[in-house]
Formats: structure tokens, sequence, C-alpha cells
């Protein structure tokens, strides 16, 4: 089974290491990965924001770039369900764009859903697990579970947490744009917050946004994208 | 009332900022409503209630002239006068009308978002009227001077402490009065207000096309009142209140109760059914003013129409995080919170209120809670690109798009990009010339991108084999 993996301009800027860790995990599971190197952005922040003629160049380049691919997996939701439910109505009757949404995968979705794995390994044996569902991958993708079991399987402590399916305030664009209520959004999944080791979600996005906001609130905090802790699920913390 | 949906991102940042006890308010009682609402829609078959109840609004809308036809027909059947208004005037003309003929010198009225929309309250004091809100939450605000924060609760915003010195610089009970003895107060100046008033306005949850019955859900007993004991009653109906049947409000009013306050039923329910008989108590006369105010334009908008079956149960305002942080104050008109901001751009164009549609993350809890499951993100998504195809979208945004595009439309200038970010912290005089940047860094610290991007680190995984 081959895999195209599609980092997400954000992961691959601000979390390069969890590309690397969906790599190895996706290898060790006996499947190969490829890197398109033409890969940039979904186009998201464009469609999101109404501007969908760049978002429109953006999609076609992308579904150009993964055309061949026999699946597509990212590890973020949120990019996931652009090219899975937004390319097709941002390109109507286009036949790539429903194939390529036939194709695509968030990461822990791909894993339980097309892999059949539900165990990676142990290598989370005790860890206090603080996860945040974002909201693409929740409401979007319909991926909820997945990644609850992966980590759960793997030892891990899931936090109950009140606000888990609470909107973080990132929201691309509306971060900068309405940066106060924002804010004020993260303030409440911060205070919430249980006494985790480490904060995860499928998501750059909102992890990049909460990492900053328990920084600048004095909350040291480990934050790392599911892939970084699926990896150390199957590996161990390394 | 005065338009300001403009207005909303300074409005929503003053607020946060200013009087941080809106939000505590807020917070509180929408995750309240929201426990509620999910523990109601727990307890029935959700899915199935809110497919039919949709099913059913599309219906009426698609055979809208039908179903208007039937309603005037039945109501002047049951001895009600039927008034169209296509905006404000008729209603005004109407009102000036009823006051003059009854010599109207007081009014109570039951809450009503569309009486809003209309600018009832003030027509009515301009002509003389002593106009009472019942509802106690609406009442609290009209004595402020406020606009509703909430469609269904209007005083969602207020703290009790708030609540105990208005009621004390007014009515001069203690700072510390307990909430039922303040509501004691308010009941005893409304109960005159009742008993005395010539005229009773209302809204109507729906209208009920075969029968010509209005309906009406409330908690308080208000709305009765102000509905049968004026001697005139006129009620405000927004066209798209319509419902076919009388059995429709067999689903309609108990799923508009779980997605409101996750009640079961509203306490009280009053089906309207004209004027009294010869040997009846009630209204002699009853007027009922179908109200297009824009939802004509709305249904015919393929983009938008959907919005047209909400029941304005406010589930949506409950559910969503954004919402939450201000309540219904910044967002500057009528209706606010995700339901205000794919409406109001029907109902005010978008000229006006094209920040509303910005006012979301898109997380779509709203669509979750709606009980007729209006797709408002993707409502949402269509106005925010026909601002954009209007040139409504800032100056600097359609730069920064095009930047955008063309960056990511070119592996080079990607990768270039991507150094650029690695030469980060940009020197602080930079910086205050990149709003944006700013606007991220200020609540959450200096970009940290990993230091090198994974289109550099694959390059050396590339070959590697197994697990690494």
């Amino acid at each position: 089974m081959r895999v195209a993996l599609f980092i997400t301009c954000l992961a691959d800027q601000f979390y390069a290491e969890a590309g690397v860790a969906a790599v190895r995990l996706l290898r060790a599971l006996g499947v190969e990965v490829d890197f398109p190197e033409g890969q940039t952005c979904c186009g998201q922040p464009a469609f999101n924001a109404g501007h969908w003629g760049e978002a429109r160049a953006l999609a076609r380049r992308t579904i150009d770039i993964f055309q061949d691919a026999e699946y597509v997996v990212l590890p973020s939701g949120s990019c996931t369900s652009m090219v899975k439910n937004h390319y097709p109505e941002l390109l109507p009757g286009n036949r790539e764009a429903l194939a390529l949404s036939g194709k695509t995968y968030e990461l822990s979705q791909f894993l339980v859903q097309v892999l059949g794995v539900e165990k990676l390994g142990e290598g989370l044996k005790g860890r206090r697990v603080a996860y945040h569902h974002g909201c693409h991958a929740l409401r979007e993708l319909g991926v909820k579970e997945e990644p609850l079991l992966l980590l759960q399987n793997a030892g891990a402590e899931l936090l109950p947490w009140e606000a888990a399916e609470e909107c973080c305030g990132f929201g691309g664009l509306f971060s900068v744009k309405l940066p106060e209520v924002s804010l004020a959004m993260a303030s409440r999944k911060v205070a919430t917050l249980p006494q985790a080791e480490v904060l995860t979600s499928t998501d750059a996005g909102c992890l990049l946004h909460l990492a900053g906001r328990l920084g600048r609130l004095g909350r040291p905090l480990r934050v790392a994208p599911l892939a970084t802790l699926l990896w150390e699920a199957y590996a161990g913390q390394s | 009332m005065r338009v300001k949906a403009k207005l909303y991102p300074k409005e929503a940042a003053r607020l946060l900022q200013e009087k941080p006890s809106v939000r505590a308010s807020v917070t509180g009682a929408t995750l309240h409503f929201e426990r509620n609402r999910l523990r109601a829609y727990g307890e029935i078959d959700a899915e199935a209630w809110r497919e039919r109840a949709r099913r059913i609004k599309d219906h009426v809308l698609t055979h809208l002239d039908h179903y208007l036809e039937l309603a005037e027909k039945r109501l002047r059947e049951n001895g009600v006068q039927v008034h169209w208004a296509e905006g404000p005037e008729e209603a005004h003309r109407l009102l000036r009308e009823v006051v003059a003929r009854h010599g109207v010198k007081r009014a109570v009225k039951a809450k009503s978002m569309l009486t809003e929309e209309l600018g009832v309250n003030p027509l009515l004091e301009s002509l003389g009227v002593e106009v009472y809100e019942t509802d106690l939450g609406e009442y609290l605000i009209q004595l402020l001077g406020e606009p509703p924060s909430h469609i269904v609760g209007p005083a969602i915003h207020l703290s009790l402490p708030e609540i105990q010195r208005l009621f004390h610089d007014r009515f001069g009970t203690p700072l510390d009065a307990a909430p039922e003895a303040l509501a004691q107060v308010a009941r005893g100046v409304l109960r005159e207000a009742f008993l005395t008033a010539e005229l009773g306005i209302s809204g109507a949850n729906f209208l009920v096309a075969e029968t010509g019955t209005l309906a009406v859900m409330e908690n308080e007993g208000n709305i009765r009142l102000s509905t049968s004991l004026p001697r005139v009653h006129v009620a405000f109906v927004g066209i798209e209140k319509l419902l076919p049947r009388f059995q429709d409000l067999a689903l309609f009013l108990p799923l508009t109760a779980r997605a409101a306050t996750g009640q079961r039923l509203a306490t009280f329910v009053s089906l309207i059914q004209g004027s009294a008989q010869p040997g009846e108590e009630g209204p002699e006369e009853v007027h009922v003013v179908l109200v297009d105010h824009g939802r004509t334009a709305l249904l015919a908008d393929p983009e938008a129409w959907e919005v047209l079956r909400c029941v304005r149960c406010g589930a949506c305002l409950n559910a969503c995080p954004v919402y939450r942080q201000t309540g219904g104050h910044p967002y500057g008109y009528v209706y606010s919170g995700p339901i205000g901001a794919v409406l109001d751009p029907g109902l005010l164009g978008l000229e006006e209120a094209h920040p509303l549609p910005h006012a979301s993350t898109l997380c779509g809890a709203c669509q979750e809670a709606c009980p007729v499951k209006i797709p408002i993100p993707k409502l949402l998504l269509a106005w925010r690109h026909r601002a954009v195809e209007q040139g409504l979208a800032p100056t600097w945004e359609k730069g920064a798009m095009r930047a955008f595009a063309q960056v990511m439309g070119s592996p080079a200038l990607y990768r270039l990009f991507s150094k650029a970010l690695r030469g980060l912290p940009l020197p602080q005089a930079l910086q205050d010339h990149l709003p944006l940047l700013r606007a991220w860094t200020e609540g959450r610290g200096p970009l940290k991108p990993s230091p090198r991007p994974f289109h550099e680190l694959w390059r050396e995984i590339k070959e590697e084999t197994h697990g690494g």
C-alpha cells in the first residue's frame, strides 16, 4: 500500500517533527510513503475568507499533485476536510476533485478505518493526555473515537476535559481578524484544561494557538501533534 | 434599532476589554442552556425530529405563496384582521391607526424579535403610548435602554449585582435583594400594566395555515396576559413562521422547546384562534400583521434561503463559542450569534453587515444544535464569498490573499517563504508594520517555526527503512 503524505503548510513550518513521526509510523505499519514535492497549502485560508478564486487555483494544483496517489494522508483534520468536503463544492462537476476526496484521510482516521489498526504499542503507558477535538476533524469528518482509541490503547490516560469539544478560537484568519475574541476562547480552553503532561490534537493551527496562549498565561505544558504521540505510542518516547 | 453591524470587530474587542462581566454571564448562561439542550436531544431521536422539521419547513418555504393565502383566508374566517407589511412603514401605519381609534395610552408587549426589527417601541413611544415589555428579561433591558442580547434570554449579559443595582435605583429595593424579591417587584408593576393596557402586542412562534392558529411559547405567562387582557391584540408574524397543518405543532412545539431551553414543552403554549366571540373573554379585536421585511428577497436567494427555516430558538447562540465571549450586543443588530451572522446580511444587505459572517471560526457547533438543520457554516462561507465578489473585503486582505495564492502556487516561492520565516524573529520595527503578525504575537508570543521545515527533513528520511 502506498500513501502520499500531504504535510500541510502549517505542520511543514511549525511541526515538522510530526511529519517525520507520521512517515516513520506509516512505514512501521508496512505502508510505503511518498512525499510529492510540489505540495504547498490546500487553500483553506483563502476559501474560508471567501476568496474562492485563489482557493480554486490552489485546489486545482493540489488535485494535480496528488492525482496518482493511492491514498492521501494528512496530519490535520481541517485540511483533510478542505480536500475531502470542500474541494468538490468549490469545483462542482470536477471528477478529479471527487476522486481525491474519496482517497483522502486524516492520519488517525486512516490508521483505524483503512489499515484497521487500533493498537500501535504501549509507548504512552501512564501518560496523562489532554485531547483537544479539532472542530473540523470532529464535526466535518466525524473523527472522534479514532484518536482517542489509539491513544488509550497505547496506555495513555485520557483526562476528562469539560471543553474538549469546544472550539479553541484559532479559526485560521479569525485568530488575527478578531484576536480578542479568539484569545478569550483560548482562555476558556486553558482555564478548564486538566493537569496533563501533554496536550494534543490533530491540528497544527489549534496547537500553535493553544501553545501560544499557555505560554502567555504562564502554564508550561508540552504541546504535541497527534502524529508525534502516535509515533511515541509505537516506538516509546524518544 | 440603530444598525451597527459594521462595527462588530471593534465592539467585540471593546466589550471584552471594558465589561468582562458580560463574558462571564453569557458563558455561564449559554453553557447551562447548552447542557439542557444536549440532555433534551438525548431523550429523543433528535436526528429524525430535526430532519422531519427541516422537511416541513422546506415544504412551506417552497410553497409559501399558497400557504400565505390559505393562512390569510383562515385568519379572516376566525375574525382576525389581516394586514401585509413589507417593512416598518406599513407596520407603523397600522399601529398609528389602532392607537388613534382605541385611544391607546398604554401597551403591554410580549417578547418579539420581529418588533425589534420594526422599531415598534420607539414608534409607540413617539405616539405618547406607555410601552411595557412584559417578559422579565426584556423588561430589565427596557429599563436599561438596551437592545436584547439573546433571542430567548434578552438580558443574558446582565449579572445579578447589575440587576440588583438597577432595581435599587429604580424601585428602592435593597442592593442584596434576592432574585425572587426582584421578580415580585417587577410582577407588581407588570400586573398593573396588564390590567390597564388597551393594547397587547406580540409576535408568534408559528402560524398554522390550515386553521389560522397563532402559537406562542413562553415560560412566564406574560404572553398569555398580553394577548388576552387588553381589548386589542396586534400580532406581528414574519412570513417564514408558517406551518402547514395544525398537527405540525405536535413536532415544532416540543422540538423548539428542547432546542431553546431543554424543556420538553414550554411552560405555557397559547393557541390563539381569533378574537373573542360573544360571551367569551378576550380581545375584541385581533390583528395579524404578516411581515416581509427582506424575507421574500432571501427566499429568492439560492445561497441564503435556508436561513428562513429558523424558529428563533437561540440554540445556535448557546452552542457558539464566539457568541459566548461577548453576547449579542457587539453584533449591532436584532439577531446575533450564528443565526444573526447569516440572517442579518440578508435583512440589512452585505454593505451594512459584511463583518458578521466573519464572527465565526466555522467550528460547526451551531449546525449540530439547530433544530431545523440550517447549514450555518455553509451559509457563512457563501456570504463571505459574496462580500469578496462585491469588493467588500478590506484592501489589506485582498492584497494578502493575492500574495498568499502566489506563494502557495509556486513551490519555489514557498521554499523562499520558508527560509524567510526562519529569519524570525523579525526586527521590532518591521513587526510594528505587520499588524496581522502583531495580532497573533500579542496574545500568543512569537511564532516559533520548526528549526527546519518538513520538506527539508524529508530528504533525510526519504531513504530510511522500517521505522527509523
